[in-house]
């Protein structure tokens, strides 16, 4: 154990030794280039974890091959340093831009001042990482989840307008203490607390999957005499509890209505039969901005630490017209 | 009536179930709603059902000593393989497109359950390690399956297994009871169960006895891997997708946990199929009553945590005796002999 953080360790030192070594050769390959403006790109992918990821993938990736830029990809299999062992290749490659989407928040400090030492501009893409230095990247591109939590609310409260009843809602919440979840959670919250006729009865943790979807709402549907709302924090929980609301008698969509985050296929499909209500969007499809964005940097202009993808509302009577178009 | 092995894993599920009605008044309440039973009761069944399985089989393999940590990944590659199957059949919802699928990932769950058993008993290899390699690799194995995809299918014969309904009662439980009753009837009936207890008790004595220890072992962990399979095919089948992540993801911990509540002993040497069951109802009440009484997401875990203590605690009869003579020498001071004699009776029991 210890002998193999060792060499770990000694292969560090030497990848550091070695990026500063190679960064003095690559300005002066940049002296010789003169003024090429062809990039090449080092791009971390989480790994294959989902259809929204492989959407997400395939978006850089096309939009790279588009935008006429080199793309090297590395798929990290949800490990850290795997992602890691990534960047330093890339940094070794002397790529021009790296960017990635960080399996974790924490941990990333030591190989991103490496990239910073090789002057190597660094891009987040879709996950923020949780560090003191900022100047450690230069902008995170991604999607904001509060704001999504806050859009889902702002589809309620227009949806409830000049009605006093009260609405009983009832929630099932992402992996607990995943960011998606708690700012979901806490967007919703924030908008619907203006007005006291909402109520959320009970919240649950569905772990973003329809199995724990289905299961969760079952249990609500019985413990919660009168449920009006159900806000599900990703597609597949909603998948999963629309099943249960049929198996209890209930039209979903119309009996309970739905709302969901993210916009899947499946989703699309549910909701193009009237079962999902609204689905907020949560865009995987950031290719096109990031090569925009890394164009930007490699001149040198200066450009916005933080800048969220491009996303919309989909209500039911715009689903049957989107869901062909729908690439996840 | 304390004395019988399954009171108190009895005792513990029905403090639980009792503990909802304070919450839920109707929570006994059985109705037919669509033709079919619908309730809590229902609920805590059906989605039990999945995990009696894989805890049967678990409990098999703890009677020989051993345990099995890869019925989690082979969950997620039965479900996976029939779901990919049936979804790219072209005919989805055909009973033959069904049978297949239920069939090949039976038939992959042999040959998993194979190379466990082949590891364990052949290679000698312990089984903590030989299930554990499968535990990690079978997972990749299932997402290559399913592309990293959630594989969505819709087929009414496939969805009959998990999410279905026969004669008004879910399928699942169903096809859950048959089993745990034909495992009965196998181990308890014939000298099956004798010569798994044994073989779990000493082995070497087992085989100087006769007893052929090696191909008993490898069958278990065969039968192990059938049973995940088939919780698998529910899992999948109650959603109508095959996610090659999250199935059947910490499944393995959930199966040890109810054999463990049911009073069976890790050492192996004994084993208690009623006690297994039990403890996977405890496990599924205890996940119902999380939701119905509105425990937050962030402390589930310290509920969960303390509720199996305790359960642990109340099986234990050292604890239990430890508690008795606490009580009685407050009462009669001094009586030291008197009070150690039932201590002395509930662990030799």
């Amino acid at each position: 154990m210890f002998k193999r953080a060792a060499a770990a360790l000694a292969a560090g030192a030497m990848a550091v030794v070695l990026s500063a070594c190679s960064s003095g050769g690559a300005a002066n390959d940049g002296a010789a280039g003169g003024g090429s403006d062809k990039i090449t790109i080092g791009f971390s992918q989480v790994g294959a974890e989902s259809g929204w990821r492989t959407a997400n993938t395939k978006s850089v990736q096309d939009a790279a091959k588009k935008a006429g830029v080199t793309l090297k990809f590395s798929d990290a299999q949800q490990k850290q340093e795997n992602q890691i062992k990534a960047i330093r290749s890339f940094i070794q490659q002397k790529v021009d831009i790296i960017a990635f989407s960080p399996v974790v928040e924490s941990g990333w400090d030591t190989v991103l001042k490496e990239a910073k030492a090789a002057k190597i501009p660094v891009i987040l893409t879709d996950r923020a990482v949780d560090s003191q230095d900022e100047s450690l990247y230069v902008s995170f591109l991604g999607s904001d989840f509060v704001e999504e939590g806050k859009r889902a609310a702002d589809w309620l409260v227009k949806e409830y307008q000049g009605k006093a009843d009260p609405v009983n809602i009832v929630q099932l919440e992402g992996t607990t203490g995943s960011a998606p979840a708690n700012d979901r959670k806490s967007g919703f919250a924030d908008v619907i607390k203006g007005d006291p006729k909402f109520k959320v009865l009970a919240s649950q943790t569905g772990d973003f999957t329809r199995a724990k979807g289905k299961e969760v709402m079952q249990a609500f549907l019985k413990s919660q005499p009168k449920i009006d709302v159900l806000y599900a924090h990703n597609d597949d929980m909603a998948l999963g509890a629309i099943q249960a609301i049929e198996e209890a008698g209930k039209q979903p969509g119309k009996d309970i209505k739905i709302i969901s985050i993210d916009g899947v296929k499946d989703a699309f499909t549910a909701m193009s039969q009237g079962k999902i209500n609204v689905v907020v969007e949560c865009n995987p499809l950031l290719g096109d901005q990031l090569m925009e964005l890394a164009k930007k940097v490699k001149k040198g202009e200066s450009v916005e630490r933080r800048i969220k993808t491009e996303e919309g509302v989909f209500t039911q009577d715009q689903a049957a017209a989107a869901l062909p178009s729908r690439q996840y | 009536m304390t004395k019988h092995r399954l009171f108190w894993p009895a005792a513990v599920l029905a403090a639980l179930l009792l503990a909802n009605v304070a919450f839920t008044p109707d929570f006994f309440a059985v109705r037919i709603k669509d033709g079919h039973l619908y309730g809590s009761l229902i609920d805590i069944l059906h989605f039990g059902a999945p995990l009696i399985l894989v805890a049967l089989g678990m409990t098999l393999v703890i009677a020989t000593g051993g345990i099995d940590l890869s019925v989690g990944s082979t969950v997620a590659i039965a479900g996976a393989l029939a779901c990919l199957h049936i979804s790219e059949s072209a005919d989805p919802g055909g009973l033959g497109t069904v049978l297949t699928a239920a069939g090949l990932a039976l038939l992959v769950a042999l040959v998993l359950g194979s190379v466990n058993g082949f590891l364990v008993s052949r290679v000698g290899v312990q089984p903590i390690i030989a299930t554990l390699i499968l535990m990690v690799a079978g997972r990749g194995v299932a997402q290559l399956v399913t592309d990293g995809q959630i594989i969505t299918v819709t087929s009414g014969p496939f969805q009959l297994i998990g999410g279905g309904y026969w004669l008004t009662v879910p399928f699942a439980v169903v096809l859950a009871a048959a089993m745990v009753l034909l495992t009965a009837l196998l181990t308890r009936s014939t000298a099956l169960g004798m010569l798994l207890e044994s073989v779990g008790g000493n082995p070497v004595a087992s085989r100087l006895v006769g007893i052929r220890a090696q191909r008993l072992i490898a069958l278990v962990y065969v039968f192990s891997a059938v049973c995940a399979a088939v919780a698998g095919l529910m899992i999948s089948s109650n959603v109508s997708a095959a996610d090659g992540n999250n199935a059947g993801l910490w499944i393995e911990l959930d199966a040890i946990l109810a054999v463990v509540i049911g009073g069976t002993s890790l050492a192996g040497g004994r084993f208690s199929l009623g006690g297994t069951v039990l403890g996977a109802l405890v496990i599924q009440t205890l996940a119902t009553t999380i939701y119905t009484i509105g425990v937050p997401p962030e402390t589930t875990l310290v509920f969960k945590a303390v509720v199996v203590i305790a359960v642990c605690l109340v099986q234990s009869p050292k604890f239990r005796a430890k508690l008795s003579h606490r009580r009685r020498s407050g009462a009669r001071r001094g009586s030291r002999s008197e009070s150690a004699a039932p201590a002395n009776l509930e662990v030799g029991r």
